[in-house]
This record gives structure tokens, C-alpha cells and sequence, in this order.
């Protein structure tokens, strides 16, 4: 069954035509990447999906059910979330309240022990508890994000560019993480413009030229792909 | 001791204004915008004490409750009418519309009170007045209200802020808007609970305001706003201790240019010590300088 589902949707910057009819679908337990330029659209289709952004035609359906008209706030409810280009970390608050907003959604009953459950995922920031999230190393403000992203307990877990401005230790690192979150059941759709580790570690991916999807297959199939070789993996 | 007695005077004056910053600086950390119209619901707040204390009889602290009350819904309709269907448009158009509500509060109180100056009964405040060093310095009841009112003020504030959910909410629409929806926070729902807040605290300003200088007319919230608005500048605008500092500040520092430099110039020394600060910290004293990691 689908998790998700994208069906023609066209998004506008104003007079700006971003998304030009885009369709791909993500399947239960499954990870799925969309690759490309900067400027593709990559997080304007993330951004429209979790409800930061609405698309003018075209529909959005999460388990079945369509997002049309549901606001941004409700989404994380839904059981999706998105961990945004950026981190958009909250940088005036400590390590603990970043991950205790994540819990946001969920009554403060189911809540218990959760902080301490990211924690053990993610020991740096168990050192750096108390302190204040604007002052964590990038890469640590990356684990930051996606442990927040991941308090609500997500079904579909949607992570824009986690590698951007990462030392390659620490890219190998979030994607470790990516793998582990799979592997416990979650569902993962990762936009990415560092291709070649996107491709390795997803099930199925779509590449995504300037508002519309140009190719679309197995991870490991556009790997070999001459073209997709050329234009995004430099060889 | 006369040094002493202005000073006095000057925390409790500082006093008001740090309450009604406080409004100033969450609406515009939380919001974005600049709520001109605030000043002029602490008018409101002592117009409807006055009512409740002048006309429906009814005891201080039922005055003080039915004013927070009633300002509260104004505040939530204020923001809900006016502000909320400009979410998405530019700040120039929400400060126009927050002028124009200005004037609209104004003109309302002026056909329902009409425009002639009431003067505040005296009875919201009956505490004796306290006499310090054998006589030589006295402080009113109302002024030791004021500067205790303020002190709660804060520290209940600053508890809400930090600790229960819906303050963390507000640190982080404050933040980042579009993260705090990802974290499942409803920021109209944030930004109304924000200026219901606000507006109770313009309420109580407004009674604390009318108990130490006793005339009450439709424009009586107008430059109270206008100085609180300075002291949230002045402390940092969106900081809440900075409100509270650059409130207490401007109080003292409007006092003692009155009683040592001239009565004329005292409004003119407040502004000038404003525009001297912004020159050295553009963010005003505790304001967050910008700054972004990548």
C-alpha cells in the first residue's frame, strides 16, 4: 500500500512556476529519494507535502487520505514528519526542549521516557543537554533535528538534505542513522543533493529537473545509469 | 532623601511602563508586528474599571478582574479582525492597520465616555502611606502596589514563559514560524493566546497608571504607549527582561530629568537617552544581536 501518494500537484512562488505536475508515490517501510540540482524543487515538493506550502492543482494523499486544506500543524499529528532543509533547530532553546517540542503532538502521558529514548539513539546530545542548541557543532545540530523530527513517533519520515554542510565522517554517520531508522520500521523519503549516498542507501528513487520528474526507478539501477552517472554523480 | 522619593517614584512610573513593554515585546517576538493600538487598551482597561468601581459598584478586585477580562477579549478581537487577515501581507500594512486601531480605540472610548477628562476614583488602591527615616520619605500605598505588581508580573511571566507548554510554544512561533508548525504548534492559536496575555497585562497597567495620576480621557493610553513602546526598543524589543529594564529605566531616568534638569525637557531626555543607546547597541541593551550558523 501507499504511505504516500503525490498526484500532479503544480506549486507557484508567486508568478514562479516551482512544481510543474509531479506524481511518484512512497510505499510502506520503503526509502525513497528524490535527487537533483539546486533550484530542482526538491524542498518545494517536502515543503508543500508537510503543509508549509500548498499546491495550487494536484493532490497530496497520506495513507489514502488527501492533506488538501489541512493545515501545516495537523500534520505532524497525522503521523508524518518533515526535518527541513536547513534544521531550523530552535537555536534560543536548550538540546531537551528542542526534542521536548518534537513531542509537541503527543499527549504529555505518552511522552514519558521519550527524551531519554533520543538520547540513547543520539549520545552527544545527551552531553549537551542542558546547552543552548545554537551553540552545537552543524553536525550535532543535524542529529538535533532529526532526533526532534522523530519525537512525534513518524510514520513517514521526511528528511531534506540531512548532509548539507557536513564533514564526510558525519554524512556517513546521519546515514547510518537513516539505515537504523529503517530498519526499525519507519518509512523514509530523502531528499538529497549528495546523490551517490542517497542512491546507495535508498529502495527507489526519482530525479527531479527543474519542476518536473525526469527519471524515476531503482536506487540501484540509476546508480549504474549513465546519464544520471553524468549529471549528478561526476563520472 | 529627595534623591531617594524621585527615585522611588521613578521605579514605580518604570514600573508601568515595563508592564505595558511587556505587551510591546511579546506581540512583536511572537507576532512580528508592532501592536500600536496597545497603548490604547490600557485606556480601555481603566475605562472599564472606572465603570466597574464608578457605576456597577463593584469591589477593587472584582474591578481589576472584570477589566483583565474584558481586555482580554478585546485584545483576541483586536488581533482576530484586524491583524489575523494580514498574516501573509507586508509589515507596513499590519503598522498602518495598528495606527488606525489606535485611533478607532480612541474615537470608540470618546462616543461611549464622551471627551471630556474622569477622574479616577481613588479607592482601587486605599493602602497606607509608608513613612521611612522618621518622616523624611514617604511612599504611597499606590506606588508600593505598583512596584510589588510588576515584580509579580515578572516572575510569573518569565515561569510561563520557560516552563509550561504553551510559553515554549510561544519561545518557538517566536523563533522560527514555519518549524514551530512542523512541531504540530497552532500559531494563530499561539499569537491569539499572545495578545490575550498582553492586553490583560495593558488592563492592570492601566488601573496602576489611573491610580497614580488620576485623570482618565480617551487619550490617556497614548503616550504611556508611546514611552512603553520606547522602553521595549530601548531594552531590546522581543526580550522580556529587556521590556522589564528599558522599562524601569525610562521610568527612572524620565523622574529624576524632570526633577534635576528641567520639567519641560523631561520627555525630551527619555528620547534623546534612547536615541544615544540605539547608536552604541542597535539592538537595543538586551536584544539578541543577529546571527546565524551554518
Amino acid at each position: 500500500m501507499s504511505m504516500l501518494e503525490i498526484n500532479d500537484i503544480h506549486v507557484f512562488y508567486g508568478a514562479i512556476h516551482a512544481i510543474k505536475g509531479v506524481s511518484f508515490e512512497v510505499k510502506e517501510h520503503e526509502i525513497v529519494t528524490l535527487i537533483g540540482a539546486n533550484g530542482a524543487g526538491k524542498s518545494t515538493i517536502l515543503n508543500t507535502i508537510a503543509g508549509l506550502l500548498r499546491p495550487r492543482s494536484g493532490q497530496v494523499l497520506f495513507e489514502g487520505k488527501s492533506l488538501n486544506g489541512i493545515p501545516a500543524n495537523k500534520m505532524v499529528g497525522l503521523g508524518m514528519a518533515l526535518c527541513p532543509e536547513g534544521r531550523r533547530i530552535f537555536q534560543q532553546m536548550s538540546v531537551r526542549e528542542n526534542l521536548e517540542m518534537g513531542g509537541y503532538s503527543r499527549p504529555a502521558a505518552e511522552m514519558a521516557g521519550s527524551v531519554e529514548d533520543a538520547f540513547k539513539r543520539f549520545p552527544r546530545l545527551k552531553e549537551r543537554e542542558k546547552q543552548i542548541a545554537g551553540t552545537l557543532s552543524g553536525g550535532e545540530q543535524q542529529m538535533l533535528a532529526m532526533a526532534r523530527a522523530l519525537m512525534s513517533k513518524p510514520k513517514l519520515m521526511m528528511l531534506d538534505e540531512p548532509s548539507m554542510g557536513l564533514a564526510p565522517i558525519l554524512v556517513e554517520q546521519i546515514f547510518d542513522i537513516i539505515r537504523e531508522l529503517h530498519q526499525a520500521g519507519t518509512t523514509i523519503l530523502l531528499v538529497e543533493q549528495n546523490a551517490q549516498m542517497a542512491l546507495s542507501v535508498a529502495d527507489r528513487a526519482y530525479v527531479l529537473e527543474t519542476g518536473k520528474i525526469s527519471m524515476s526507478g531503482e536506487a540501484k539501477a540509476l546508480l549504474q545509469d549513465d546519464n544520471v552517472r553524468k549529471a549528478y554523480l561526476g563520472s | 532623601m529627595i534623591f531617594l522619593s524621585n527615585l522611588v517614584n521613578g521605579l514605580s512610573l518604570g514600573s508601568i511602563y515595563a508592564i505595558i513593554a511587556l505587551g510591546y515585546t511579546m506581540v512583536y517576538g511572537i507576532a512580528k508586528m508592532l501592536n500600536f493600538a496597545h497603548g490604547d487598551v490600557i485606556m480601555v482597561g481603566a475605562y472599564i474599571a472606572f465603570c466597574a468601581l464608578q457605576y456597577w459598584g463593584m469591589p477593587p478586585i472584582l474591578a481589576l478582574l472584570a477589566a483583565m477580562g474584558l481586555c482580554t477579549v478585546l485584545g483576541i478581537t483586536i488581533e482576530g479582525l484586524a491583524y489575523r487577515p494580514l498574516r501573509q501581507a507586508t509589515s507596513l500594512a499590519v503598522l498602518i492597520t495598528a495606527i488606525g486601531m489606535s485611533y478607532l480605540l480612541q474615537n470608540l472610548a470618546q462616543l461611549i465616555w464622551g471627551a471630556n477628562p474622569k477622574s479616577f476614583p481613588p479607592v482601587m488602591i486605599q493602602l497606607p502611606t509608608l513613612s521611612l527615616f522618621g518622616d523624611r520619605l514617604k511612599i504611597s500605598g499606590v506606588t508600593i502596589v505598583t512596584i510589588l505588581a510588576n515584580i509579580v508580573i515578572m516572575i510569573l511571566l518569565t515561569a510561563f514563559i520557560s516552563r509550561t507548554k504553551m510559553g515554549k510554544a510561544m519561545r518557538c512561533v517566536s523563533e522560527d514560524r514555519g518549524a514551530a508548525e512542523l512541531m504540530g504548534i497552532n500559531v494563530n492559536r499561539t499569537i491569539s493566546f499572545t495578545f490575550a496575555v498582553g492586553s490583560a497585562l495593558a488592563a492592570v497597567a492601566g488601573i496602576l497608571l489611573c491610580s497614580a495620576y488620576p485623570i482618565l480621557m480617551p487619550t490617556t493610553g497614548s503616550m504611556p504607549g508611546i514611552k512603553a513602546f520606547t522602553a521595549a526598543v530601548f531594552g531590546g524589543i522581543g526580550s522580556i527582561p529587556g521590556a522589564m529594564i528599558g522599562g524601569i529605566l525610562l521610568g527612572v531616568i524620565e523622574i529624576l530629568g524632570k526633577a534635576y534638569i528641567s520639567t519641560e525637557l523631561g520627555d525630551a531626555i527619555v528620547f534623546a537617552v534612547l536615541i544615544i543607546v540605539l547608536l552604541f547597541r542597535p539592538t537595543g541593551l538586551l536584544g539578541k544581536p543577529i546571527r546565524e550558523k551554518v
